[in-house]
């Protein structure tokens, strides 16, 4: 990582504005209606999760994005694409799982989470993705300490 | 005893020689001295047991003023040749330094006769030192070394070495360090010394630009803030060699960092580079370091700024940013290769987005322009490239992103505050500009950012805003309109008078605006219109706001005070004798909510007022309201009189602007004497009790309590108040005005209160007794919430009132622990009051005070937590989250209640209590981890629910709470 001294993988990359916080309407303040799940809440979990190289985060760098989140609040199903920066990306795994990870955390139970890589964007696809799709595998490497660590800095807020 | 042959025993004896010298060394003879000092010197060759206390009798000598010439010299060559300082304990080494101190400080010319073997001589002395309290004091006599221009001779490079071993500074004080040196201290002090001379450079730099490259934060950011302190006394020469790796390692920082700090330092230290170049005088032989350095700088920065989508594009844009800044040579040679480049990218990059970011940079070198004042006619890179910026920014403003409207006009309120940058024809188009964005932009951020621009560029140019903006406003005002719907005629009304505001910035153009607003509130008025009341209220939010703005100039405040007063009362009181004949014209005017709204502009009119001017007008006020004096009306025929302290049922609608005598009389200045002030006191106090309109009796209290508070103390002033106490007792006992009683208690208790008048106590303990009465009790307790809170129209600092800095935590002292005993003695039904009160009391409390009261009340929060009322339930939260945050050991005690309580209290039905539960169990992970392991499971698992929450709101704080967990 930076400081580190080993160089980035993709040390200029494309950058994109953050979009604001989402604003509060009156009717959220209103005690008595009740606000569905939608997709910009979801998007809100995962856009401030930070790269695991770059000091960004993965909104920034376009690895997600809100049209590619769609949530379906009655059926409890919740599907997240995410674009690596680069095909050859080696770090596609592991934010695949901080995204996972975070919607685990974040979303009720009743969910069923499918987090996978755009259609075409990354070089192993098909493997990544399989790894994110297997409950087990996906326990097993939150077992080990130092993955869980490291996922743990991309979900912490910024300093 | 002193020749003794056991050491030990000679050592005690001179220690005790030693110990007597320090009390009396004030009064030796020169002679006594001298002989002294001889025998001293002779028992530094003495047995090693010895040596600390020969050394505390020459730190008493080196404090004798009656040391002979020489001596000085002779003491320290005595002790460099045979003491072996860093073979000393702390202590005795810290009397050497003292020796060295004080001889500097009082022998400085014999000290410099030595030459460089002084030098020499303390370096040895400090050489391998490790105490910091030690280092401190040592780095101190290096400064003064060097600052008082003493001999170093060929020993620079073993000065530098000695004190530049401890950096980077690398200090921990220990756990309870009684010393208290904090690693800052040493930080600073080490960089005087290092910052504190030319002659280091060439071994400084290398060590700095390697320190650059450290994995250690610490270490950077010592190194880049020593660096920058180093430009201030370095010149060209001493940088020249260093430059391209000092920018290299910058350029490393700025680009791959992730630390704010380290970039700031590090463009701070690129400033101070560029800024040391630029004074540097040169001769007629060298080149221009600053033209290379800046070349270099451009050469490896200027293309990252034709990728605006990429990441290096800012990093490189502040680096620029930061060279440029520094004197107006390098501005000069950095936008006249820069500017023309980002206009050129503006062109080619279509995208609104790329657009955005080159003109925010373009914004940045145009702010740095302004750091120099006006333009210079022939140099000015800017002044050359006046119609491209021009039309740059005139394109963002006509752009359909928002984002890029918003940066053009931030670009728009700079360019327009470079004189004699602008030209006249620029300047209409800019004003045109502005009014179409102010009036007919969609979105109202920029439609409120343009409101703001014309705020700051109309007091450079009035003439060109109040010829051409207000006139226009004035026009869009007036017109009736036919088509449209009437929705966007109105927020087109509403843009209309909240850019006649924001444009009043300069005397002149108040003068033609104040008229278009009152004309337009006569307009409003009269109109039968649904909406009216709201538009009344959007032109008094209008008028307050040109108040405010016009409150620091005399005589701009004096015409608005003159021409708004008089005008508003007038027509309240016309509309309030309509309203007495014929009941449903003008009624709008007399609305609560438009009367609140007039209440802050008079008030505003009013506060910044001379006292002699401010008595002018209060002799006009008080008596139209106690005599019914209309003549300083501006329209003052009216169809009957105007007797607002009558009884009558007709008299209602005059009685309600109490309002507006409350508003100008609370914020006169307190040495403004008020006519007929028992009379006017009298009246107001009947009112407050004997109206049966909520409205007019609170304003009626407040009124009296304003005044109360600001009246002189004495004998006058306790008549009064036992008139009100005489009055208010037997309503608050019983009858149909307990409610108004109340009122009159709560509000003459907080003049009291803020002043610490001695009937304060006597009243708040009737307020205290009240809290167990079943009717008033509910009232009573929010009551206390009045009492702690700022109030926004009366009894504040800004309108004069006499308020006490601490009068809070007096309060609290006071009546705190009388609301506890209430609380424990209290019936169940009305156990809640006390909490609430509570509550409100530790609400307004500061967050220190109510983290050293807290174990006292701890139990008693805990037991309201279990209250069934959601005002203490949120009060009560909300007085935890912080101390959760503040003072974790204490509510760690306390761990199992809080768990289980703010678990509980996420199902509540209320929505702002499940919010409040949720952050404080968001707070309890700051308690440490040992306290909260073996609830962890469970509170995961409890957090479960609210992230299904109906509420999105609550749903975000449980998100936020599960995860820290």
């Amino acid at each position: 990582g930076p400081g580190g001294g080993a160089p980035l993988e993709n040390a200029n990359p494309l950058i994109y504005r953050r979009s604001g916080e989402r604003p509060v309407t009156a009717r959220e303040e209103d005690d008595e209606l009740p606000d569905s799940i939608d997709d910009r809440e979801i998007f809100d979990l995962i856009r401030s999760i930070n790269d695991p190289e770059h000091p960004l985060t993965l909104e920034e760098l376009n690895v997600v994005e809100q049209v590619r989140v769609k949530v379906n609040d009655a059926e409890s199903t919740v599907a997240v694409e995410f674009t690596p920066t680069i095909p050859h990306c080696s770090m596609a795994t592991l934010i695949g799982l901080s995204i996972k990870v975070k919607l685990l955390r974040s979303l009720p139970e009743r969910f069923k989470l499918d987090v996978h890589i755009t259609p075409g964007t990354h070089a192993s696809e098909h493997a990544v993705n399989k790894q994110l799709a297997d409950k087990e595998r996906v326990a097993a490497a939150l077992e080990n300490s130092h993955l869980l660590e490291v996922v743990n800095q991309c979900l912490s807020a910024r300093s | 005893c002193l020749e003794n042959t056991d050491p030990r025993t000679r050592g005690r004896g001179i220690q005790l020689l030693s110990q007597v010298l320090l009390q009396c060394y004030s009064q030796l003879q020169e002679k006594e001295v001298l002989h002294l000092v001889l025998f001293y010197e002779s028992r530094l060759q003495d047995h090693h047991l010895v040596i600390p206390s020969v050394l505390q009798g020459l730190r008493a000598l080196s404090m004798c003023e009656v040391l002979a010439p020489g001596l000085a010299v002779s003491v320290l060559k005595a002790i460099f040749q045979e003491v072996h300082v860093q073979s000393l304990l702390q202590l005795d080494r810290h009397t050497v330094y003292s020796i060295i101190t004080n001889f500097m400080g009082t022998r400085e010319e014999e000290l410099k006769g030595l030459g460089a073997d002084f030098t020499f001589g303390f370096i040895q002395v400090m050489d391998g030192e490790k105490d910091p309290r030690n280092l401190l004091v040592a780095f101190q006599i290096v400064r003064d070394l060097i600052a008082k221009n003493y001999a170093l001779g060929p020993f620079v490079e073993e000065l530098f070495e000695v004190t530049s071993c401890y950096f980077p500074i690398d200090f921990t004080p220990p756990p309870n360090d009684p010393h208290g040196i904090q690693r800052e201290d040493l930080i600073l002090s080490l960089r005087a010394v290092l910052a504190s001379t030319p002659q280091f450079a060439e071994f400084l730099l290398p060590l700095l630009i390697e320190k650059m490259d450290s994995d250690l934060q610490s270490a950077k950011l010592d190194s880049l803030q020593t660096l920058t302190a180093c430009c201030a006394i370095y010149g060209q020469k001493e940088l020249q060699e260093f430059l391209p790796s000092l920018w290299s390692s910058l350029r490393r920082e700025v680009f791959q960092t992730a630390s704010e700090k380290i970039e700031a330092a590090c463009l701070a230290a690129l400033h101070a580079l560029s800024a040391c170049l630029s004074r540097s005088v040169l001769s007629s032989d060298t080149e221009d370091l600053l033209d290379s350095f800046l070349s270099s700088i451009l050469q490896d920065c200027r293309h990252h700024l034709c990728e605006p989508d990429m990441k290096l594009v800012w990093p490189s844009a502040k680096l620029l940013q930061a060279a440029a800044g520094a004197s107006l040579r390098a501005y000069h040679r950095v936008t006249h290769s820069v500017l023309p480049l980002l206009l050129e990218q503006y062109t080619k990059h279509p995208q609104s987005s790329q657009r955005r970011t080159i003109l925010e940079m373009l914004l940045g070198f145009l702010e740095l322009q302004q750091k120099w004042g006006h333009v210079e006619e022939d140099e000015s890179t800017l002044l050359s490239l006046r119609a491209p910026v021009c039309s740059v920014v005139f394109s963002a403003l006509t752009d359909p992103s928002v984002q890029l409207q918003l940066v053009g006009i931030r670009a728009l309120t700079v360019l327009g505050s470079l004189q004699g940058f602008l030209s006249s024809s620029d300047l209409e188009l800019v004003v045109d500009h502005l009014i179409r964005l102010t009036l007919h932009e969609e979105d109202s951020q920029s439609s409120e950012a343009a409101m703001e621009a014309a705020g700051s560029l109309a007091p450079i140019y009035p003439k060109v805003f109040s010829g051409h903006m207000v006139p226009r406003l004035e026009e869009e005002l007036q017109a009736e309109r036919e088509e449209g719907s009437s929705q966007d005629y109105c927020s087109l009304r509403q843009r209309c008078l909240q850019a006649l505001a924001a444009v009043s910035t300069h005397t002149s153009i108040v003068r033609e605006t104040v008229p278009v607003l009152l004309q337009h509130l006569r307009k409003v008025q009269k109109g039968s219109e649904a909406g009216s009341t709201q538009d009344l209220v959007s032109v008094c939010q209008s008028l307050h706001r040109v108040a405010l703005q016009c409150q620091q100039d005399a005589e701009g405040c004096w015409y608005y005070h003159q021409t708004v007063v008089p005008c508003l009362l007038a027509m309240a009181v016309q509309a309030a004798m309509q309203e007495s004949t014929q009941p449903l014209l003008g009624k709008a005017l007399l609305e609560e909510e438009v009367l609140a709204a007039m209440i802050p502009v008079i008030s505003a009119a009013t506060t910044h007022l001379s006292p002699e001017l401010a008595a002018q007008s209060v002799s006009h006020v008080v008596p139209l309201f106690l005599d019914g004096e209309v003549s300083f009306l501006p329209q003052n025929s009216f169809p009957c009189s105007f007797q607002p302290f009558q009884d009558g049922e007709c008299l209602e609608a005059q009685r309600r602007l109490v309002a507006l005598l409350m508003a100008f009389v609370c914020s006169l200045p307190r040495n403004v004497a008020i006519p007929q002030q028992e009379r006017l006191l009298r009246e107001l106090l009947a009112l407050s009790c004997s109206c049966n309109c909520p409205f007019t009796a609170t304003t009626a209290a407040k009124c009296f309590a304003g005044l109360v508070n600001k009246h002189q103390g004495g004998q006058q002033l306790d008549e009064i108040l036992q008139l009100a106490v005489n009055r208010m007792e037997p309503g608050l006992a019983e009858g149909p005005r307990r409610t108004q009683a109340l009122t009159l208690l709560l509000w003459v208790t907080k003049a009291l209160v803020l002043r610490y008048h001695p009937l304060s106590s006597h009243l708040t303990d009737k307020l205290l007794g009240l809290l167990s009465d079943a009717e008033l009790g509910p009232a009573a307790a929010d009551g206390f919430s009045l009492l702690m809170a700022e109030s926004p129209d009366v009894l504040h600092k800004g309108c004069h009132a006499d308020v006490r800095i601490m009068f809070r935590q007096r309060f609290f002292t006071d009546n705190v622990p009388k609301l506890v005993q209430g609380f424990h003695g209290a019936g169940p039904d009305v156990k809640a009051n006390y909490l609430k009160g509570l509550s409100h009391v530790l609400n307004h409390l500061p967050k220190p005070v109510l983290v050293t009261e807290l174990p006292t009340l701890l139990s008693l929060l805990l037991e309201a937590l279990s209250c069934s009322d959601r005002v203490v339930q949120l009060s009560t939260l909300s007085c935890l989250q912080p101390l959760l945050l503040e003072a974790p050991q204490i509510m760690s005690l306390h761990v199992d209640t809080l768990v289980t309580k703010f678990l509980s209290l996420t199902s509540s039905p209320t929505m702002a209590v499940r919010i409040a539960a949720l952050r404080c169990a968001h707070a309890l992970t700051s308690l440490p981890t040992t306290v909260l392991l073996p609830y962890k499971a469970r509170v995961i698992r409890a957090l479960a629910k609210p992230l299904d929450d109906k509420k999105r709101l609550v749903r975000k704080e449980a998100v936020a709470a599960r995860g820290e967990w």
